[in-house]
């Protein structure tokens, strides 16, 4: 399997609540919550790391699960994440957005 | 509301999260709407700077929903900057605008930063009746213009109807436009006294037979048969319900940094140039005070038929002068609906027959007519037209 590159899309409104990542997605205004294994992703998917990556460092050694039955799980998940237009996906690392800044323009 | 929206609002209730916050970027505005509740003056807006620093605050206390209004935050040359910076910081957000000064390169950016909805209020089809409202000639063309370049970039717009005594035959005509716009379409039918607590404008409201004739009104309501069903039986979990989710989950932030629980409810709580956002939701006495209402703590309401479906708005009993107390515009609209008084409207009529009757006894001549036919003419139980435009 080729490396699978994971970011958030812009279109996307996002806060914590109580331990939960909510997350709405702006082209539909359907809402969604993630649990913890979800969160975890989510909050690693920062377009320059891979999945197997995020898998192999933050999930394996914190739940004791199987790499590969992990994985399989995980791109699952966020390919229906990508489904809903709040993930993006690619076999390439994906640029960040410009962030916005706080300076006068 | 979804099962999971709900879930969300019950999580933020229980946490203490300011769930939803509006934020008034500016109260200039290019329009003068004749119901308007706010001066458009400004007396020392918060600076790019100063609202940046409170939305990085907001998100540190979980704020979810943002909405940017006015005045018209268009009047603002900054409020791009202020938009991209929230957007940046994750919120959801919503902006209330009359869409005169959006043309392309605003609509591309609204587009662009990913804003979830933006509403506009329009108060007829009839250019000379909603022109007439904002006294700005040309705003209903140029505000459906902005909503067209909104809606062929694919964003969800939403129609504000406040209805008026001035624009009441025109809500179809207006239903049919937000229909062509591809736009959601609310009404609302309540005027509110100005923030300095003038009332002057709440005439402008409509009459208790055109609310009733509304509520009645299949189009406007949806399902008439549910929306005008009499109240539920009051028991200890109504008793125990909260008004609404100002100072629960919501609060509103001026654009000079006043914070308060509600837009419809000006009790200072603090301000976020002198201390910090979450100091002032977590422990601002009057935030408190406002937090610790239950149905079953008001005086009048407690004791009223309509408690458990009544729409009372704590910031208009506020403003009528006790946030315990009563809000006659909701008793007004519980009436239209079910034909049943209010508990406060039943008190409004035992006191004005007694008053009347104080008083034709104190002038009474022998030649008057007997006691028993005064009490006849005291007032019916009925709210008058007085009752629903005066407070």
């Amino acid at each position: 399997m080729s490396a699978l590159y994971l970011a958030r899309s812009k279109e996307i409104a996002a806060r914590v609540l109580d331990g939960e990542m909510m997350i709405m997605s702006a082209r539909d205004s359907t809402l969604f919550s993630l649990n913890e294994l979800g969160t975890i992703i989510w909050q690693a998917a920062d377009g320059a790391t891979s999945l197997e990556e995020i898998v192999a460092q933050k999930i394996c050694p914190e739940y004791e699960v199987e790499l590969a039955e992990a994985l399989k799980d995980a791109e699952a998940f966020v390919r229906e994440l990508a489904e809903h237009g709040i993930m993006l996906l690619s076999d390439q690392p994906i640029a960040p957005p410009a962030a916005a800044s706080k300076e006068r323009a | 509301m979804s099962a999971l929206m709900e879930e969300m609002n019950e999580r933020a209730l229980k946490a203490g999260v300011p769930l939803s916050v509006q934020l008034d970027v500016t109260y200039r505005c290019n329009e003068r709407c004749v119901h308007c509740y706010l001066d458009h003056d400004d007396h020392g807006e918060m600076t790019v700077a100063e609202i940046m620093d409170v939305l990085d605050q907001l998100a540190e206390a979980g704020v979810f929903f943002l909405c940017f209004s006015g005045g018209e935050v268009l009047m603002r040359m900054d409020f791009f900057r202020i938009l991209e910076y929230a957007r940046s910081l994750l919120f959801c957000v919503k902006v209330k605008t009359n869409a005169f000064m959006i043309r392309e390169k605003e609509a591309d950016r609204l587009r662009e930063l990913g804003v979830q909805s933006v509403q506009v209020s329009v108060y007829s089809h009839r250019p000379e009746v909603h022109d007439a409202i904002t006294k700005l000639p040309g705003s209903l063309k140029r505000s459906l213009a902005g909503m067209r370049l909104l809606r062929e970039r694919g964003m969800k717009t939403i129609i504000a109807n406040v209805l008026m005594r001035s624009n009441l035959n025109d809500y179809a005509g207006v239903k049919a436009l937000a229909k062509e716009l591809g736009a959601e379409y609310t009404i609302d039918p309540t005027i509110t006294p100005k923030m300095d607590g003038d009332h002057s404008i709440l005439p402008l409201g409509i009459g208790d037979e055109d609310l009733r004739q509304v509520f009645r009104n299949g189009d406007l309501v949806g399902n008439v048969e549910e929306f005008c069903a009499p109240p539920p039986t009051v028991n200890d979990d109504v008793l125990d319900g909260l008004p609404c989710s100002a100072g629960h989950t919501a609060c509103y932030i001026s654009p000079y940094g006043d914070v308060y629980p509600c837009v419809q409810f000006p009790l200072p709580t603090g301000n976020v140039r002198k201390q910090k956002f979450l100091a002032i939701w977590r422990h601002s006495p009057q935030m408190n005070e406002v937090r610790s209402i239950h149905a079953r703590d008001l005086p009048v309401c407690s004791t009223c038929t309509h408690v458990g479906s009544c729409t009372r708005c704590p910031g208009l009993a506020y403003m009528e002068g006790n946030m315990r107390g009563p809000s006659s515009q909701d008793c007004e609209k519980s009436f239209a609906r079910t034909g049943l008084l209010s508990a406060n409207m039943l008190l409004k009529n035992a006191s004005r027959a007694q008053s009347t009757l104080v008083q034709v006894a104190g002038v009474r001549q022998p030649q008057d007519a007997p006691l028993s036919q005064v009490i006849d003419a005291a007032p019916p139980a009925q709210p008058s037209e007085e009752s629903v435009t005066r407070l």
